[in-house]
Formats: structure tokens, sequence, C-alpha cells
């Protein structure tokens, strides 16, 4: 069958691919454009891992087919620094050690990040619900929770 | 701790650490994220069923679908016969690693190997795996423990008789060995006792869990020679089991590590990567691999789960006078459940005179196990420790009282040998009867609980090597996966001996062919060992660069000392020369004898053992049964924390697993064998909002046998949490669960029932 035609936009840039109907966004991300900071690690939406934004909605890309990208805007972690500039959530991270192996960090990052832009001052509670849908098995989730934390906190200073 | 760094520079700070931004932005590359050009994709077909025996298998059909390149069945594996089962030092069982890798004559449980194939796409391998052909004769099968030790249960292995029993045993059986760990005369003991508890507890196979499934990319030239990129805990373990595995010469394979998300003990053995090497050699292309979260559920090790019976008894004052474990460990489809290392850690928090440990590792029709952090030890410590809980109310004694009065120190003798040296057990009682958690009011239905563990952590074979670069930086090369922070440890511990800044100090995970053989990372082993190595290597490199500044000043070489990253003249000729410092004695190396670097390979001794002590508090819904953490507090003795972050994250990280295990983790089988339960959804692991912050203290009390003083800390997290959950749940509502995971619908049952 003939692939598919996607226009679409990432990280700001605009793209073109081809996919097979079949293929998920993660896929089309991983192993058609190289971007592969979005990790799989279940592929049934219940680990997080492949998290990326669709338009302003945090989601799991292994449940978005590829097509749907069509006319879409996706942000995924290769796009959160600014260039050399860390966004405060990936230097918090680092600061408080709030990764150990890292293969949750990129999805944890996406979704915090969706987070503070929705609710810029939520409580741990919030947060800890909101990061839900995001496994680690590494760290417990303390450190992450408190970097998201600080991070609302300190952006209140500023 | 942190402002208190015993006068250390940089032991003990939170540094960044170095391959922090790469995982910060997506630029780190794990498993999955390698590819070749022209590579094939690989894909495993498994057994459907718990034990069968295989009639044949055709592969014709796949073989000539379109796109496929190659397929594989046991067939094209070399056989490994029991004499030659084993091989070189510290070996798998061969035979047994070959028979999980891929089935031969029987399967012997759902998610067994069976066969693989090589095609140009996902969806064709796929397809080639729907039309190969297997004949199965199913078989009565065998999932649980005690089943499996029945006399009329299902034999997995016609040649497996239980070792460590005397006579040989004239039939087979699914007991693969019986182990005894004992000192003194626990009949006597008991004798003496004035309160004895027993009871039986058990406990569900779990998985490690890593978020990372297992994943690789080879490539084996028609030469023979091989190339692997793979994330694993040891590429020298896989190195030397894909060896071992296809009759290769060690030095004909080559393995490139790629971060590894994840392992907790789950990645120190083989599943895909000698199945892509014979793919590759078939196919004349690179393979890639990748396993599917399913595929992880039902093809890759889970620890093993059990049934105990523990016996304690004392005196009225509180005196452990005799203590018997019996454990009985399922290992899965072939011999190996950690079940001796139970043995060996259970009672040794405690200095009882008397103490005899027996068990026993049976196989079942269930995935091979494997490590998973402390292997063994946090299965009999939550018989164990809910044991001492118990004793503990029945002698009318604070449970941390009776840990204290019985607490193992330096000089005790334990149950598998050795006598413990220098130890801090009582010094983590000490934090955790002073900790602000023990004074927290608890309202109805809440309750407390504490519990402790032991583990005597790993050294091992490390290599390592550390280069003075041209400026003056330098770069130290290991061997051992970074697993979570180790080479930020070893970043530390080098620019401390150094005595320059920590940015001017790189640490790399090299190949196979970077270093000399490393042991995997695993048993609290990097920092301590690895880290020890380093220290070595950069010592080394000091006395060149004192050479090279005592050549530069004409001086002899004791007359230069080393001190905060420069060569000083010292002695006589102290003054007399301006300091050198590294980056002007690394610019003169091309005139004073050339580049400096130290390579250094040990079997590092004297890991320090460690005691953990967790304080849980918990909530119980009378209504439904559920569970909830309201506060837990873990105290551990890390010897000296080199990054006090990623050793709170160890201990954070062990606990949370540890609620897991106790609270909701368990592999659910159906009569027909079958995992039910093979995802994340029924799977499931703790999430963020399970939980409340875990509290830390860490404890220093240094390893003498490590020049910082460093113990491994990654294992014992793990350990006190089941029983620290258990003994909450009977202070809360005054029923002893004993009984993994304590899930809402056991709760609700013992509610209903009293007991």
């Amino acid at each position: 069958m003939a692939k598919n035609h996607v226009t679409t936009t990432i990280n700001g840039e605009p793209v073109e691919f081809l996919c097979e109907t079949q293929q998920t966004l993660l896929d089309v991300l991983r192993d058609e454009l190289q971007l592969t900071g979005s990790k799989e690690g279940c592929a049934s939406g219940d680990c997080g891992a492949c998290s990326v934004m669709v338009d302003d909605r945090v989601v799991c890309s292994c449940l978005v087919m590829g097509v749907e990208a069509e006319g879409k805007s996706i942000e995924t972690i290769e796009g959160m620094a600014d260039g050399d500039q860390l966004h405060p959530l990936q230097q918090k991270f680092l600061e408080n050690a709030a990764l150990q192996c890292g293969i949750c960090t990129p999805g944890f990052l996406v979704a915090a990040k969706a987070l503070l832009e929705k609710n810029p001052d939520p409580t741990e509670t919030e947060v800890r619900y909101w990061l839900a849908g995001n496994l680690c098995r590494c760290t417990g989730y303390d450190k992450i929770i408190r970097s998201v934390l600080e991070v609302a906190e300190e952006a209140k200073g500023a | 701790m942190d402002g208190d760094t015993n006068g250390y520079r940089w032991i003990g700070t939170r540094t960044i650490r170095p391959d922090g931004v790469d995982k910060v932005t997506g630029r780190a590359a794990f498993g999955a994220d390698f590819s070749l050009p022209g590579m094939l994709v690989g894909k495993i077909l498994r057994s459907p069923h718990a034990h069968a025996r295989i009639r044949g298998i055709n592969t014709k059909k796949a073989e000539v679908l379109a796109g496929v390149k190659a397929v594989v069945t046991s067939a094209d594996f070399p056989e490994i016969l029991p004499a030659e089962a084993t091989k070189g030092s510290s070996p798998p069982n061969y035979r047994h690693l070959s028979q999980n890798l891929m089935a031969r004559e029987k399967v012997l449980y759902d998610g067994h190997a069976v066969a693989a194939v090589a095609a140009t796409n996902a969806a064709i391998a796929t397809e080639a795996l729907s039309l190969i052909e297997v004949e199965y004769e199913v078989l009565p099968h065998v999932t649980g423990v005690l089943e499996a030790m029945a006399e009329d249960a299902p034999i997995l292995h016609d040649d497996l008789f239980t070792g460590g029993v005397d006579p040989k045993p004239g039939k087979p059986s699914n007991v693969a060995k019986r182990v005894e760990f004992a000192i003194g005369d626990t009949d006597a003991g008991f004798e003496s006792a004035d309160l004895i508890v027993e009871r039986h507890y058990d406990t569900e196979g779990i998985h490690q869990g890593y978020i990372e499934p297992h994943a690789v990319v080879a490539s084996m030239a028609a030469d023979g020679q091989a190339n692997i990129w793979c994330s694993s805990q040891g590429h020298f373990m896989v190195r030397q089991y894909c060896a071992g595995l296809l009759n290769m010469n060690i030095g004909d394979i080559k393995v490139t590590p790629a971060e590894i998300g994840g392992g907790f003990g789950g990645k120190t053995t083989v599943y895909l990567e000698p199945v892509a090497l014979l793919l590759s050699k078939k196919s004349g292309l690179p393979i890639k691999m990748v396993m599917t979260r399913d595929e992880v559920f039902r093809g890759t090790g889970p620890t093993s789960g059990s049934y105990m019976t523990i016996k304690v008894g004392a005196k009225q004052d509180g005196t452990i006078t005799a203590a018997e474990a019996d454990l009985r460990f399922f290992a899965g489809a072939f011999p190996g459940a950690p079940v001796h290392l139970g043995c060996m850690c259970g009672f040794t928090p405690y200095d009882i005179e008397n103490v005899k440990a027996v068990g026993y590792d049976v196989v079942t029709n269930r995935p091979k196990a494997i490590s998973y952090r402390a292997p063994g030890a946090p299965i009999a410590a939550f018989g164990i420790e809910s044991a001492i809980d118990e004793l503990a109310k029945k002698l009318n004694i604070d449970p941390l009282a009776l840990r204290e009065k019985n607490a193992a120190k330096q000089g005790t003798r334990t149950a598998y040998g050795p006598t413990l040296g220098v130890v801090g057990f009582e010094e983590t009682l000490e934090a955790a009867k002073n900790h602000p958690q023990m004074s927290e009011p608890l309202g109805a239905n809440q309750g407390r609980g504490i519990a402790s563990g032991y583990w005597f952590n790993v050294g091992g074979e490390s290599s390592a090597s550390v280069s003075v670069n041209e400026d003056g930086t330098i770069t130290v090369t290991s061997g051992a996966p970074d697993i979570g922070g180790s080479r930020a440890s070893l970043c530390i511990m080098a620019a401390e001996i150094f005595g320059i800044n920590i940015d001017q100090v790189r640490a790399v995970i090299g190949d196979t062919t970077a270093t000399a053989f490393n042991r995997h990372t695993g048993g609290s082993r990097v920092t301590f060992a690895l880290g020890a190595v380093v220290i070595e290597a950069a010592e080394d490199c000091i006395l060149q660069l004192r050479e090279c500044a005592a050549k530069t000043w004409d001086i002899d070489i004791d007359a230069v000392e080393w001190e905060n990253g420069e060569a000083r003249p010292a002695g006589d000729n102290a003054g007399k020369f301006e300091p050198l410092t590294l980056p002007e004695i690394a610019e003169k190396t091309p005139m004073t004898g050339g580049p400096i670097s130290a390579k250094k390979s040990s079997n590092v001794q004297g890991p320090g053992p460690a005691f953990g002590t967790h304080i849980c508090d918990v909530e119980v819904d009378c209504e439904t049964g559920h569970v909830k953490i309201l506060r837990y507090t873990a105290i551990q003795d890390a010897g000296r924390a080199i990054h006090p972050g990623y050793v709170e994250g160890q201990m954070q990280g062990g606990v949370v697993q540890g609620i897991g295990w106790a609270l909701n983790e368990e592999y659910i089988y159906g009569e027909d064998g079958k995992l039910q339960n093979p995802g994340f959804l029924d799977y499931r692991i703790p999430v963020a909002s399970d939980l409340p912050m875990i509290d830390t203290v860490i404890v220093e009390i240094p390893n003498p046998t490590h020049p910082f003083g460093v113990r491994g800390v990654g294992e014992i997290p793990i350990i006190p949490p089941m029983a620290a959950v258990a003994n909450a749940i009977e202070n809360a509502v005054g029923l002893r669960l004993t009984s993994l995971p304590m899930s809402p619908p056991k709760v609700l049952a013992a509610l209903d029932n009293g007991d």
C-alpha cells in the first residue's frame, strides 16, 4: 500500500514525512524522523515515556497514529531547550538528581512542562496526579515532584 | 549532612552528573535508539503453552515470505552438553542459558522463545512469525512452589536431581538444590526460649519493571567477527555469554554499551543478543531487535516467589535465643533462585547464638528468575522482619528496642560464616529512634511499622583507565554501565584525588575494547569497586605528574608533593620553585617522558556490608482494603555518600519498588499456566499519586577497606519495605498479613475474617 504523505509542524519547524497507515506518531518520530528522545516503554499508553504535545495537549505518542499529525503542531523533548539554554525544568532535574537511568525523563519533562503551562502553581497532590501517567522505576518520584514544585515556586518569584 | 563534607572538596557534594544534559534533552542513546544502515528487524516467536513437548517446527512458509531474510530455531544454536555447561570463572550455566534463549525439546513457560525471524520491516517480521508452524504436545504444568515440590508434580527436567542432599536422589525432581546455613544448636536455643513465634509467609513472583525494554543491534561479518550495541548491566557479560553460547572467541566480539534504561538486576543476562547475532550471520545484514512490554513480562527474568516458615524464640527480656527459616523459592524454568542469598542475609541484622536457615531452589513453569535488587534478601526479610515484629508485640517490647537489644555489631558471627567488621546497624536504629516520624500522631486505622535489612554488598573484577589530557583535563574510562549516577561518583572521586575542579574530569563508559574485563553492574558494586580502581589509577597518574615536575626542576621525586591540583617542591626545596599546575605539567609532557595515563584492573575485595532501617506509616481503608502509605523514612549506612543526591535516589527508588512489591505487584497465572497480566495496566507498579515524599537519613560509618569509606547503597533499600508495610498494617488494624502482595482483596478478606 502506498505510504501516506503528512504535513505537520514539529518543534516549530514545518515537516513533511511519509508513513505507513499503521505507524504510530511515536514510530514516525523515532524511525522516520530520528527524533529518538521520545521513548517506547509499553506501546499501550501506560508508561508515558513517549509523551509529546499535540496542539498544546500532552499525549502518549504511541496512541496517536502518524497520519493524525497532519496539520497539527507537535512538540517533543528535542524542542524543549532553547538552543543551549535548558528549560528551567531540565535544569532543576539535573540539580536535584531527579533522574537515575533517564529513560522516563523526556516524558516527565514534557508532561511537567504541560502542567506548569496549564497550572503555574500546583499543589503537591496536583503534581502527583498530573504525572501519574508517567512511570519511573528508579527514583520513587520524590525528586521529580520536588523539582516541579520548585520550578513553579521560582517562577512565582521571577 | 550537606555542608559537613569531612574536609573533602568534592566527596559528599551534589555535583551535576556528566551525562545529565544528554538525558534531559533526549540526546542520550538508549538500547533502542541505535540504528545501522540497511539493518533488518528481528522478532521472536514465543510459546503459548506453559509446558509442552515440541514435536516439530516448520519454518518453510516463513522463509519464503517476501522480505524475510533469515529464520532461526534452536537447531541453529550449538547444543551445550551437561559437561560443558560451565566454563570460565563465575559463569552462568550455559546449557540452561542456551535452552532458555531458544527452547529445544520442550517449552517450559508461556513466553519461552521457540524461533526468530529477520525481515526488512516489522510488519513482515510479525507476519513471518504467524507462518511458523510449531507442533506442540501439551504437558501438565506447575507454577506454584509447593505444588512443584509435591511428590506427584509434573517434572520439568528429566536430568535434574536435587543437589545438596545425601544420598543423591534416585529420581529427578523440581527441587534443584537444598542449602543450609547454621550456627549453634537451634533445638537447644528454642528450649531455652520463654516465647516462640512461628508462621508461614508467601510472596508472588514480581518483575524488575525497568521502563526500557531489552534492545539490541548486532552485526556479524562473514569471518565471524561481530559487533553488538545494546543496553545491559554489563557489556563484558554480554560478550562473554554470547561467545559461550555460540562457541565464538571472546576477542571476536565487540560490545558497545548503550545508555541503560533501568535494570535492577534484570539486565544481568542475555535474551536477544545471541539470537540477533545468528540472524545477522545467516542474513549477512545487521539486525535490530526490541522487545515489546508483553515480551518483557513473559520472557524475561522476574524474581522468585516463595513459601517460607519462620520461627524465632526469645527470653522474656527480649534476648533472641534461636531462629530458624525454611525458605522455598521458585526459580522459574531453570535452577537459580536466590534462596541461598535469602538464607545468608535474613537473620544477619541480629546477633543470635543459634540460627538455622534452609533453602530450596525449585523449578516451575515460569520465566527463569534473574536477579532483582538484593536478590533473595527482600523475600526473606518479609518473613523474618514480620516475625521480629510479632515477637516484639508478644513480649510487649518496642520493636526498635527489641532490635537494639539483639543488634548485630562488629564481632557478631553471621550464620553464613564471616564475622562482621565495622558496621552501622545500631546507628541506623538510633537514627530511627530519634526521627521525627516516630512521634507523629496516628489516627484511626493508621499504624506504624519498623523493619530492617542487610546486604553484604559486592566488589569484583573492575578495570579502568585514567588519562591526563594535553590540557590537563582528566578522562576516566571504565567498563561498567552507569545505571544511576556512577559516572558522577567516579568523577567526584577522581576530582578529589587530583585536587581539581569537577568540570575538569569526565567519565565515560568504554566499550569492550577500551578497558579490560569488568564484572557487570550489580550488587551495589560500582561506586565501591570501580571507584577503588579509579582512585588507584588517579594516584598512579599523580606519581607520574610528580615525576614530570621533578624532572622539570631537576630534583628528586620525593622532594615533590602533590596538593590542590599542583606539584609543589617540598622539604629542603620548599619555596625554591613556583608550583606547577596540572595543565602546566600536561603541556610539558612531550619533553618530560610522554603522555600520562594509568590503567588498573583488580578483583576488588572488602565491600562493606550494610544495614538499613525503615519507618512506615499507613492508613487502612476498612471498606475497600486499600492501604495508603502516609509517611515513609529510610535510614541507611552508606559508609560514605559520594554524591548524596544519588544515594538518596537509590534509597527512595528502592523503597518505592518495595512498596509496589508489598501492595500491588504480582505475576498472575491462570489455570492454563498463562500469564494474565503482562502489561503495565494490569501489572501495576507504583505511580506518583500512590506515594508521599520518601524521607531519607544517610548514616555514614566508613567502610575501612575503601579509601573514602564507600559501602554499596543500591540493594539495601528494597529489603525492609514489605515487612515495614505489613508491620504498619498490623499496628493499624491488628491483623498480621503474611501473603504478598497485600492488595485490597487480600486486606479486605483479612478484615472480614478477623485474621
